[in-house]
Formats: structure tokens, sequence, C-alpha cells
């Protein structure tokens, strides 16, 4: 029984949400093999062999793994996957997008997003926006499983010595799709995903140049920008921004949330921060349910009072 | 071009689920139900394709209950030309729901599928892709933009780090992110319409396909309670709060 995990990289190191599914990867017990897939990624391949608990690094170094196409992922993840009892990824839009194609290809179900190993079996996962957290058992023998990051601490523990990287040759011809351009934000701020503070906007804002209110405050705080759905879909800000239910899931150590009234689908993307403050106009706002601090006010005022003071 | 698009049946996005007491699921008695909010971007992008002369003909296609067919006829109320209601109980998992689009689409030969991104029920994000690798078809998810040039299709995804766009060889699996459309409301002399447009019911056994069990429901329950916290008055009191009590400022 071995566990392969599809690490998460951004070709040059590994993402920190990959530390986090190793510590899943951990907990269900077995041997851990890491896949680490791209195009000139010897350096991330090198940071995951010298990780703890790792046994063996594959990896795919060739020109068709380059954008993490799901054609050409999923082919060589079922390639690989015959000496595997479990495959797991870290949630994010690459592992979302050819997961399900790998067990789709290896006709078994896929255990979306997990937050606790209960075994090597059974898994909680959060539903309803995470308004309910389902305890399953997969039947399957081949288990395909994806994590949701930040429920899991990361496993930052090096070994003494590197674990053997072994390089695959296996390409995949793709006919299907073909990769066209990518529109990325540059920011020189921490990422969303693993940042241990982040500020948010939402609708309350109002424009994208008000925007720049939020990003002061992030900045003096060294803290991540987060936004509503609201706001990205009023073009404050860019889609990456979204926490949410059907954006990204946050847990940092401070979430702190202006001009947001605190929809459930925004709350279950961050109501497992440590500390969250809320600053709301309107003191009936459901944010406020859940916020450890909260602040009627008008954040026209309280922010740049805020980053002024700190 | 016809194109199939997928309509999923699950509790309206505005209402808070319950656990049940014994813990075996959550509680739907009562519940309001409602078209998934995706799907229903999905029926709006089919419509529109079809307004703009790419598309022939919109089918939209449900696995689910008896009661499922309310959605489908409200899909067809927003423009769909026809419905399938292939008839399964329960929460039937997303491979199986794979395999019976799979079945569906074999018959059909759409040149395009649309389907949402995401279950806001299950919150699975797994059945385009699933269906994609079934039928050995390229896949676009998370689509903020579709534009459909010859015998490709152009889709503009949401990924982590901002928008990548990637060209794919028709027939596609399409699953709708949030941005891509804003869906209209059905009007009523479109509602009446839509009951006199053509709606199949199959079984999983007529199109050939056998559900099986991947993964065993143990218990439902609900999430750890977050406390309301305390309401400060002033910025000051906020950040000494933070600084000494929460002590995640310095
Ligand atoms: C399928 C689906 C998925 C969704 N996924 C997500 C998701 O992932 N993430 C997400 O965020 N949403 C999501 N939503 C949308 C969600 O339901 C809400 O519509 C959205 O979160 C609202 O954003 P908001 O709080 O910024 O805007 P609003 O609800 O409009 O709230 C704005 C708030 O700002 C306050 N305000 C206004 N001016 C000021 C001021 N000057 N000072 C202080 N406060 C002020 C107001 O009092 C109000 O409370 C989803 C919806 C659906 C249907
Ligand atoms: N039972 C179903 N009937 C019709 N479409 C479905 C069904 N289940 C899933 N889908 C489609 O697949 C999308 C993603 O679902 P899921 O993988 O369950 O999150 C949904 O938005 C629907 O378009």
């Amino acid at each position: 029984m071995m566990t392969l995990l599809v690490a998460e990289h951004t070709s040059t190191a590994l993402a920190s949400s990959t530390l986090s599914a190793l510590t899943a990867a951990h907990q269900i017990g077995h041997d851990v093999h890491v896949l680490v897939a791209g195009n000139n990624i010897a350096a991330v391949a090198d940071a995951a062999a010298r990780l703890s608990g790792v046994s063996k690094v594959i990896c795919a170094d060739a020109g068709c793994y380059e954008h993490a196409l799901a054609e050409s992922m999923g082919d060589l993840i079922v390639h690989l996957s015959e000496h595997y009892s479990h495959i797991i990824a870290p949630s994010n839009s690459e592992s979302k997008d050819f997961m399900p194609r790998v067990a789709a290809l290896l006709d078994v179900g896929q255990v979306s997003d997990i937050c606790a190993v209960l075994s090597a079996e059974q898994f909680k996962r959060p539903i309803y926006a995470g308004n309910a957290i389902a305890t399953v058992t997969v039947l399957d023998d081949k288990k395909v499983i994806t994590v949701r990051a930040s429920a899991f601490d990361r496993t930052t523990q090096q070994s003494a010595q590197a674990c053997e990287i072994e390089s695959v040759d296996f390409s995949v011809e793709n006919r299907l799709s073909c990769w066209q351009s990518d529109d990325i934000t540059a920011s020189t701020r921490p990422d969303l995903a693993s940042a241990s503070r982040i500020v948010s906007g939402g609708r309350g804002v109002g424009s994208g140049a008000n925007f720049a209110l939020v990003e002061a405050l992030a900045d003096k705080l060294g803290a991540a920008v987060g936004a509503s759905r609201a706001a990205v879909d009023a073009g404050f800000v860019s889609n990456d921004l979204q926490v949410g239910q059907t954006g990204k899931i946050v847990a940092p150590d401070l979430y702190m949330a202006f001009g947001i009234s605190g929809a459930i689908q925004h709350l279950a993307g961050m109501k497992d921060s440590k500390v969250i403050v809320a600053v709301n106009k309107d003191e009936d706002a459901p944010i406020f349910q859940v916020a450890d601090y909260g602040l009627v006010g008008d954040l026209f005022v309280v922010l740049p009072e805020m980053t002024s003071k700190l | 071009m016809k194109i199939v698009v997928g309509v999923k049946r699950v509790i309206d996005y505005n209402v808070k689920v319950r656990v049940k007491a014994d813990q075996s699921n959550v509680d739907l008695t009562n519940v309001k139900m409602a078209m998934n909010p995706f799907c229903e971007i999905a029926v709006e992008e089919a419509v529109r394709l079809k307004e703009a002369s790419v598309a022939s003909e919109v089918i939209v296609v449900s696995v689910g209950t008896a009661q499922s067919q309310e959605q489908l006829r409200n899909a067809m109320a927003l423009g769909a030309d026809r419905g399938i209601l292939v008839e399964a109980d329960g929460e039937i998992e997303p491979l199986n729901v794979a395999k019976a689009f799979a079945a569906v689409i074999e018959k059909e030969q759409p040149g395009l599928v649309i389907l949402g991104k995401q279950s806001i029920d299950s919150d699975n994000n797994q059945m385009g892709q699933m269906l994609a690798a079934l039928i050995k078809r390229p896949q676009g998810t998370f689509a903020s933009k579709l534009v459909i040039d010859g015998d490709q299709a152009l889709v503009t995804r949401e990924i982590d780090g901002g928008l990548r766009t990637i060209a794919l060889t028709l027939p596609a699996i399409v699953t709708t992110d949030l941005r891509l459309n804003e869906p209209r409301y059905a009007k009523l002399p479109d509602i009446m319409k839509a009951k006199r447009k053509p709606l199949e019911t199959l079984s999983l056994a007529d199109l050939g396909v056998t559900a099986k069990a991947h993964c065993r429901l143990d218990k439902v329950e609900a999430p750890a309670m977050r406390s309301a916290g305390v309401k400060v008055a002033s910025v000051d009191e906020l950040i000494r709060k933070l600084k000494d009590e929460a002590k995640v400022i310095s």
C-alpha cells in the first residue's frame, strides 16, 4: 500500500498546499511518493526529495506537462497509478481539473476536499458550503482524493538525507486541448491561499480605485488581499482573489472583512480563520455572527484610520 | 450543432441547511429546491449560442427523481428545446451521473456539452471532468468566457492565479464558473410554452448504465459553531484587542 501525492508547485518552488497534503498523506499511513510534473522542474523535485516522510520523488519533466492540462496530467497519473492505493493532491484549480479525470479513467469515485483523515478509508469533508460535515467511507480499492489544504498543518520537517528521484519517461500526445495564453495577476503581496493574514473587501468598498484603501492596510500588516464575489463580479479586483464556496478556502490567523455582508457562500471560505474582524456599517450584517471583533462603522473612515495607527 | 446541458435539482442557494437529529443526512423536508446556480449559467450560455445561431438545439438532461422535471421545465422556459430525465433515486454519485450522460451523448451526438462546475449541495466539482474522461473528449472547466470558432472552443478558465485560455477540439465539455454570464429570468408566456416542450423519461437501465457504489455516507454533522464575539466601539479599541487579547498583530 502506497500513496502517490501529486505536488502543487510554481515550476520553481513547492506550494505550501503540498506540505498540507503531505500531512494528510502521513495520516493515511502508507509510504508516500511525490509526483512532480511540469517543464523544467528539477529544483522542485529536489525540494520534494528533502521533505520528511517522502520515500521517493517521481519527476515527470516534459513540455507536455507545462500547463498541467487535464488531458495530459490525467494520462500521466493513470500511467503511474498501478502501485498506489491512494492518489491524493491538494485541492486547487489544477487538481480539481485533472483528478476527477483520473478517477473516471480508473473507474473509481473521487472524494473532494477532505478536511480530516479518520483512517485509510474514512474521511471527513464539508458539503453544502460547509454547513454540514460528511463522514464518508471510500469503497473503491484505489482512492482518489483532493485535500483542503487549510484544514491540515504543513509538514515542514526536512529529512537528513534526500530520497531517490526517479525520472519518468512518459509523454502524452494531446491533440484535444491546447494552451493559448495566461492572464496572471502579478502581485508582490503574500499568496492568498497560504497567507497568515488577509484583508478582504466586498461590495461596500465601491470601486476598484477604492480598493487601494484595503491594499494599504494589507501592506501595513504584510497581509494578502481577498474579496467577496460581489467585489470580483463588479470588477473591483481579479477573480483569483475571491474567497468562498466557489473561490479560495482560507484559514489565516487573522481575517479582516470590510464591507462584506457575510453570505453563507462567503463564510464557507473563511469561517475557519483563527481570528475574524468585521467592519460593516450595518449592525445586523450576518458577518458579525462569526466575527470575534465587530466594528459598526464606515469603512472609508475605519480603513485609513487603522492604516495610519498601526 | 446540438448542445447538451446538465441540470441538477438542489437545495435553493439561499436556504441554510440543517443536519438531521440522527446525523444520517441533512434535512431536506419542506426545503425550497431549485436549479443548481451553475447549471442556470450553463443553460443561459447554451441558449445564447442558439440565439447566435451557433447551436441548433439545446437539450437539457437531469439525473434524479421525478421531481427534477420541475427544473427541466424551468430550463425549457429559459429557452432549452427539450428535456431528458434519467430517473434515479437519492443522491447519485458523480461517476454514475457521468456514465448516464455518456450514454445520452452517445445517442444524441452533441457538438458541445455544458455543465455547471459544481453542485452546491455535494460540492463535488467532478462530473464534467469525469464525463470528458469517459467519452475521451477535452474539457474546459471553470469557464468565464466561451467562444466557438469553427471546430474549436476557446475557453477562458478561472484559475488560481488569474485567467487561462485554452483551445479545445469539438466535441468538448465545458463547465461554467459564476462570471460566464448572468442568467435571465423566465417570462410567463415562456413558462406556459415550456409545458408543451418534449420531455423524455428514461431509466439508467434504458441507457445500459449500472450505478455502482463508490462511497458510503456514514454520518453528517453540523460544523463547529463559531461563537459571535464582541463589538468594539472604535479603531483604537480594535487595535488594542488585536494586540493584547488576540495577539495577532504586534
Ligand atoms: C452558487 C453561488 C456561489 C457563490 N460563491 C461565492 C463565493 O465563493 N464567495 C463570495 O464571496 N460570494 C459567493 N457568492 C455570492 C454570495 O451569495 C453574496 O452575493 C456575496 O458574497 C455578497 O458579497 P458582499 O458581501 O461583498 O456584498 P453585499 O452582500 O452587497 O454586502 C455589502 C456589505 O457592505 C456593507 N457596506 C456598504 N457600504 C459600506 C461602508 N461604507 N462601510 C462599511 N460597510 C459598508 C453593507 O452594509 C453590506 O453588508 C455565491 C453565490 C452563489 C449563488
Ligand atoms: N444528477 C445530475 N443531473 C444533471 N446534471 C448533473 C447531475 N449531477 C451533476 N450534474 C452536472 O454536473 C455539474 C457538476 O456537478 P458535481 O460534480 O456534482 O459538483 C453540475 O453543475 C451539473 O451541471
